[in-house]
């Protein structure tokens, strides 16, 4: 893993709002290697999201990129020009959202959604189009394909629209897929299918993941390597494994110990005091702070370390564990 | 297992002779939906019996489609039961229709705490209207000191500082904002709280808060939970015992230990097996589930519902529907296959 397939280097990110700047993202670093997963997990409003739009240069408008490179495969996503873009999104790069329902189009039969892809990225004569979209949702586990082909999002369940966004976005085997909390509010059985089922188009194509969530336990179960972030900074990034098994940064520790498992009883479960601070107006240099019972004075000296913990372990703290 | 609460009716007027009953006693409780177009119904509840002891916590788990939110919905009488009966404290709560359901003296004494803080708040109440409103409704309370006392009162016993008692949801957090809403299920000193995945709209970090404080107020206001959610550790950790609903019935039940450590009923044992470990350690292999879910519409009756995505499914699974029976100590499952003997 010399040249990572997508190295992501002190990437900033801010949204202008009528209340004041907010500082989504500062100095977000982070590498995926071809055919790795690598997890993005956090709290609500850590970034995740932001970090995921922003290498695919669909942030909103409001946001401005204000450092960094994204860099995938010799290209910096983040100075390319929407042409190039727009040639690499869907073939090259490709993203699961969240709710599959709002993210397909009401209006359209599922096959024909896939069809536009393929028309627009694959290359594929006209006939063999239709051929091909229903391969796609065969391979995506869709019992009776031919027929889910003219099916609207609305006469699917939850689990099969997130199959079809699956299909969408493998359809042109990318060889980089994010996807941001692609079973929230999904049942467990059907959870475990679709992670099964990614994981398993990923294995085959070599196609190396970005799972996005707020669940500790699954990317624990799905990923090689895990980054922590935390309003707006990635405070730790490590193999899974080491991650668990000797967490180094304290918001990490106290992520692990706040998260439901077995074996642990309830008087074990350990909430995290305060909360994500708000990112607007000034912020000190280690945002974790405030909510941080190992803080000493040198904390509120910037610039935020990011220390070297072990092989391929970053943790940015200047007490860690 | 705890007494009824001390200004309960029961409890002043009940002279205890051994156990108390169960609080709730559900005995072959159905709802069947009509399809529309069409004779057809769905049988969105189907055959539910189950006992819920006093101070006792439930769980409820199963996947979208099972029938949890109907069952939650005719024992806290928003719905008419198309067959059966629900018993609570005593008294036949399943005969009063719902629209009368409101006056009933039980009203206020089941409570729900609901999923999507942000959502189930009315966002031109302040938090203090918001709790004060069933104290008002139900206890009818009106003067207004007293009205004040009794939300502050429940401000603190649910954390939140007195002084966000005048905003409005939107002025606070998801934390706050979901005890505001356990504030208002416990202002009317319910005796059976229906918690629907009352954390799931949080984060981890406000989640284990939430959590620590509803098994403490469970514990200090002798309530009985019946706690839903889809996320079986949460279960695991909140309740005593566990009910687990496949496609309108119930297919197991028992203690949360034995279910979770050895599920008895093969769904039991494909949902255990995709609840996410943390714990590399502690990983067991997936059991995958084919075929397609039978169809809640008309279910022939001597079919069990399982069969066809049963990885175990043999002929008889098709002649005869089982019914549930003991497996282990206080653990029943639905299955053909699974003997009176514990693993």
């Amino acid at each position: 893993m010399n040249v990572p397939l997508l190295d992501v280097e002190d990437l900033s990110v801010e949204f202008r709002t009528r209340d004041g700047v907010v500082r989504a993202l500062e100095r977000v670093s982070f590498t995926v290697g071809r055919g790795e997963t690598v997890g993005i997990v956090g709290e609500s409003g850590s970034g995740k999201s932001v970090t995921a739009l922003a290498i695919l240069g669909i942030l909103h408008p409001a946001a401005r990129v204000t450092a960094g490179r994204a860099v995938f495969g010799g290209l910096d996503l983040l100075t390319a020009g929407e042409d190039k873009l727009r040639e690499y999104r869907g073939r090259e790069l490709s993203m699961i959202f969240q709710n599959p329902r709002t993210a397909l189009n009401p209006i359209r039969p599922v096959g024909r959604q896939i069809e536009d892809v393929l028309l627009r990225h694959a290359n594929l004569a006209r006939a063999r189009v239709r051929e091909r979209a229903i391969a796609l949702l065969a391979e995506v586990q869709i019992t009776d394909p031919a027929r889910a082909y003219h099916a609207y999002p609305f006469e699917l369940s939850g689990g099969m629209c997130q199959r079809v966004m699956i299909a969408l976005a493998v359809a042109c085997s990318p060889a980089l897929l994010i996807a941001d909390e692609p079973t929230t509010g999904l049942d467990v059985t059907t959870q475990a299918a679709i992670l099964e089922l990614i994981g398993d188009l990923a294995r085959r194509s070599r196609m190396a993941m970005v799972l996005i969530t707020h669940d500790l336990a699954l990317v624990g179960e799905r990923c090689d390597r895990i980054v922590v972030m935390h309003a707006g900074h990635v405070v730790e990034t490590a193999p899974t494994a080491e991650l668990f098994a000797a967490p180094r940064h304290p918001y990490t520790a106290r992520l692990i110990a706040s998260t439901p498992r077995p074996g642990v009883t309830l008087a074990d479960l350990r909430p995290i005091p305060g909360a994500v601070p708000d990112l607007r107006g000034v912020l000190p240099p280690c945002r974790y702070r405030p909510r941080c019972d190992r803080a000493i004075a040198a904390c509120e000296e910037p610039p935020l370390p990011r220390l070297a913990a072990g092989a391929d372990h970053t943790v940015a703290c200047r007490v860690p564990l | 297992m705890s007494l009824a609460p001390s200004d309960s009716p029961a409890a002043r007027t009940a002279i205890p002779v051994g156990p108390a009953p169960p609080i709730v006693e559900v005995d072959g409780l159905s709802k069947h939906f009509a399809v529309r177009g069409t004779r057809q119904s769905l049988y969105a509840v189907d055959g539910v019996s189950f006992t819920m002891e006093r101070g006792e916590c439930v769980g409820l788990v199963g996947e979208s489609g099972c029938g949890k939110s109907t069952l939650v919905r005719l024992l806290t009488r928003l719905l008419d039961p198309t067959g059966g009966r629900i018993r609570f404290d005593g008294r036949d709560i399943g005969a009063v229709p719902a629209r009368r359901f409101a006056t009933a003296p039980e009203r206020a004494r089941i409570q729900m705490v609901f999923q999507d803080p942000a959502d189930s708040l009315n966002p031109r109440f302040t938090a203090f209207d918001t709790i004060a409103e069933p104290v008002r409704r139900l206890a009818r309370a009106t003067d207004r000191p007293t009205l004040r006392r009794r939300v502050e009162d429940l401000a603190e016993l649910v954390g939140l500082p007195r002084e966000l008692l005048g905003r409005f949801p939107h002025q606070l957090s998801g934390g706050q904002q979901q005890r505001v809403g356990i504030a208002r299920a416990i202002a009317v000193d319910p005796a059976l709280l229906v918690l629907d995945e009352p954390t799931s709209a949080l984060d981890v970090s406000v989640q284990a808060v939430i959590l620590h404080l509803l098994a403490d107020l469970r514990r200090r206001l002798e309530m009985t939970y019946l706690f839903v959610s889809h996320d079986l550790n949460l279960v695991r950790l909140l309740s005593d015992r566990v009910l687990v609903m496949y496609l309108g019935r119930i297919v197991e039940s028992g203690p949360v230990d034995a279910v979770f450590d050895h599920p008895r009923h093969p769904y039991t044992r494909a949902l255990v097996s995709a609840v996410p470990v943390l714990d590399p350690g502690a990983r067991r292999p997936r059991i995958r589930l084919g075929g397609e879910p039978r169809s809640p519409i008309d279910p022939a009756p001597t079919v069990c519902r399982f069969y066809g995505r049963c990885p175990d499914g043999f002929e008889r699974c098709e002649r005869e529907m089982p019914e549930l029976r003991p497996v282990g100590p206080d653990h029943l499952a639905a299955c053909h296959l699974v003997g009176e003997t514990t693993p």
